[in-house]
């Protein structure tokens, strides 16, 4: 039986995965994973409590958004990313920093 | 008839204002320009003159007034007026002063501040005609105050002469004494009544606005002025000095006009006068009489001998206005006025003559004024002579002159003061008269001899003599005509009085407003007492004026009496007089020395205590603000500079924590967030 429970431990598991991966990684790219694997969580989230709680379309609506705006974010951040590459030759975002004092 | 002699006066303003910015530029220097002004005023004045004598009225008076200043309810009307005393000094001052104008252009040719000269005059003859036309005190004072500036401007003329300064501020500060008794007087009568003009004093007086005491107090302090200005014990001092002037300005403000102005002042406000302030006037006078008479006698200057005679003359008319014989006084200033400007200009005369013998012979350490180097000057200056006689003898009273008539109107008139006040010591003063004017016929004539007849004492001075140009000299003989009595007698002929003529009629004693007020007459002379004492009085002042001219003959003229042997028996006296009783050094020695000393005392307390005081409080303050800074460097400072150390040292730590790595940040937030649900577990 698929209880609401098991789709908030998956994800858990997944925001946990990607809390790791962004704090863990140095690599941009790395880092934009993380960013996604944690809004998928919170998609799978808001369509579990949508089903599971409200009865309703708005948690899955909520969702598309979300997708839509994780879409947008991953384009901005990797021309962003690729920008950067292309002037320092480096994806380290540890070592990224310019705009330091 | 008020525009008249406005525009008489403000002729002379006229002329003076072209002199002293266009002086210099005109052709002559300008001289023409103030005789032509003068001579106009005299016209005009004559003009006046014989309007009045045409209506023939004693009570003539023409008014006018104005508005000076309006503040709310409270006004002060200003305003001329004219009688018979007014227009009779406009025509003395325009008279002497046109004489002196035309004297000046001989006496004052070739010295280089001719045109100013001539400024200083017409100035002066504005002052002097403005202050006979005003009605008010307060007019009055302002033209005081300016005819004081001319004599100043004048006697100190010659500037370049430090005694000619010297002099000029003797007589200005001199001056300013008796001023300020004038002016406190005028803001007695103000502050009681409201009002400059004489005519509304003389009313409220009468309806008894002030008391007896504050009349008295008020009189005696306008005459301070005149004790000032007419050079009365004891503020003669000034006038011997004064005639360090040119001698026409001696003429001119120091004999005829200006120091008569403090007897004018005294005439005009004789209504007002007190039976104890017209005591104190009588006796200021008489003494002054007599006093600088015997100083006159000893003198061997020229002028100051005449100064003299003047300030003895002057105390005469005091005297006379004094014991209530208000016309006499008057009349003795209108004829004093002329044979004193008269013998002042026939000095001038002398002095210019001996000026040039001494320039031709080179001497130049000698003065001029000295009647020792003359003598023998009768037949080189005829006209000179015989008109400096005539004044002579005018002014020692003897009949036919014009001097006897006043004279013996002041004798008389003192006498009968005497005669009506059963107080014994009133004789005192008709004593004063009376020894005055057998010494005045003594120094006058001894100065005639001196300077005319007799041997020459130089020899080679004596034959440089030459007698005056014709615009001295021509002065000269009109002041001597005006000197015979007839001018004065008309339309009577009686050489021994004046009782018929135009004067008598015209001038008479004003009202007195203190009797309306007090309801009595305060100073009673009944006619009969008038009548003998002037018999009296005319006797024994011919008497006494022949015997003085008789002792001057035999002491100088036929040497009966040695006059070495008699200074040398006169011992004390002689030196006393000599030294003009030493007043000069009394008051330098009081007064001068006085005031320095006082002057040093208040600039030591400056330098000392006050000069401390506020040097302790700079101390004080300086020390304090040293104080202040301190601590506003150390605590104040310190206080905000830790507050900003210790900013800036949490600021260097706590940076350490924005490292500017997200996932530090994302670690802190985790780390926050798992305290949070572990606190909110537990």
């Amino acid at each position: 039986m698929i209880t609401l429970n098991t789709y908030l431990v998956i994800s858990g598991i997944v925001f946990v995965l990607g809390l790791v991966t962004i704090i863990n990684k140095k690599n941009a790219i790395g880092i934009l994973m993380g960013v996604e694997l944690i809004l998928n969580s919170v998609n799978l989230n808001f369509v579990a409590f949508g089903r599971y709680v409200d009865f309703d379309i708005k948690g899955q609506i909520i969702a598309i958004f979300v997708i839509i705006l994780a879409a947008a974010e991953a384009a901005v951040a990797l021309a962003i990313v690729l920008n950067i590459y292309r002037n320092k030759q480096l994806i380290d975002v540890t070592k990224i920093d310019a705009m330091k004092n | 008839m008020v525009e008249t002699a406005i525009i008489i006066t403000l002729l002379p303003l006229l002329a003076f204002v072209i002199q002293i910015f266009f002086g210099k530029r005109l052709p002559r220097q300008g001289d023409w320009v103030s005789i032509g002004a003068i001579l106009i005023s005299l016209i005009l004045s004559f003009k006046l003159f014989f309007n009045m004598i045409g209506s023939y009225d004693p009570h003539f008076l023409v008014q006018e007034s104005f508005r000076w200043i309006t503040l709310g309810e409270f006004n002060i009307d200003l305003g001329f007026a004219l009688d018979s005393v007014s227009i009779i000094m406009l025509v003395v001052v325009t008279i002497v002063s046109s004489l002196v104008h035309i004297y000046s252009v001989g006496y004052m040719n070739g010295d280089p501040m001719y045109s100013r000269f001539f400024a200083y005059l017409s100035l002066f003859s504005f002052s002097m005609l403005g202050l006979v036309i005003w009605d008010n005190l307060f007019g009055i004072y302002m033209m005081w105050e300016l005819v004081g500036l001319c004599s100043y401007l004048l006697i100190g003329f010659w500037f370049e002469k430090d005694s000619a300064s010297d002099a000029g501020k003797k007589a200005f500060i001199v001056n300013r004494i008796g001023d300020l008794g004038f002016l406190i007087g005028i803001l007695i009568v103000f502050s009681q009544i409201g009002s400059f003009s004489l005519s509304e004093i003389s009313q409220s007086i009468a309806n008894g606005t002030m008391s007896e005491g504050w009349l008295t107090a008020a009189g005696i302090l306008l005459f301070c002025g005149a004790i000032g200005k007419s050079a009365q014990f004891p503020l003669h001092v000034w006038l011997p000095d004064a005639m360090e002037g040119p001698t026409p300005v001696s003429a001119l403000i120091h004999a005829a006009t200006m120091v008569a102005a403090g007897v004018y002042l005294v005439a005009r406000i004789s209504f007002m006068l007190t039976f104890d302030s017209m005591l104190v006037i009588a006796y200021v006078g008489g003494f002054t009489a007599l006093f600088a008479a015997t100083i006159a006698i000893t003198q061997n200057d020229i002028k100051r001998v005449l100064a003299y005679s003047t300030i003895s003359q002057l105390g005469y008319m005091i005297m006379a206005l004094g014991v209530g014989a208000y016309a006499a006084g008057f009349f003795h200033l209108v004829t004093h006025a002329m044979f004193k400007a008269g013998l002042f200009l026939g000095s001038g005369s002398v002095i210019h003559a001996m000026h040039h013998a001494q320039h031709k012979l080179n001497i130049h350490d000698e003065d001029p004024n000295d009647i020792r180097y003359m003598g023998g000057f009768k037949e080189k200056m005829p006209k000179t002579y015989w008109t400096f006689l005539i004044f002579t003898l005018a002014l020692s009273g003897i009949p036919f002159f014009s001097g006897f008539l006043s004279k013996d109107l002041i004798l008389g008139g003192s006498l009968a003061f005497a005669m009506a006040h059963d107080n014994p010591i009133h004789y005192l003063l008709p004593f004063f008269g009376f020894t005055a004017a057998a010494i005045t016929a003594f120094y006058m004539f001894r100065l005639v001899i001196r300077t005319f007849y007799g041997e020459p004492k130089r020899k080679d001075i004596h034959e440089h003599i030459h007698e005056s140009p014709n615009t001295i000299t021509i002065p000269l003989m009109i002041l001597a005509a005006l000197s015979i009595f007839i001018f004065f007698t008309l339309p009577g002929l009686n050489p021994f009085s004046a009782s018929s003529s135009w004067y008598d009629y015209l001038v008479q004693n004003p009202v007195s407003s203190v009797s309306t007020y007090m309801g009595y007459n305060i100073n009673p002379i009944s006619d009969h007492t008038a009548h003998s004492a002037h018999v009296t009085a005319m006797i024994l002042s011919i008497f006494l004026a022949t015997f003085g001219i008789i002792l001057s003959f035999s002491i100088y003229f036929w040497k009966k009496f040695d006059v070495e042997k008699l200074t040398e028996r006169m011992g004390i006296l002689y030196k006393l007089s000599y030294n003009k009783y030493y007043f000069d050094e009394i008051y330098q020695a009081t007064f001068v020395n006085g005031l320095l000393l006082w002057n040093r005392m208040l600039d030591w307390f400056d330098s000392a205590i006050i000069d401390g005081l506020v040097n302790l409080s700079a101390w004080i303050t300086r020390n304090f603000s040293f104080l202040s800074g301190k601590f506003d460097n150390s605590v104040i400072d310190g206080i905000v500079n830790e507050i900003a150390n210790m900013t800036q040292d949490s600021g260097k730590h706590l940076r350490k924590i924005q490292t500017g790595q997200i996932q530090t940040y994302i670690y802190a937030a985790l780390l926050g967030a798992v305290v949070i649900i572990i606190v909110k577990i537990i």
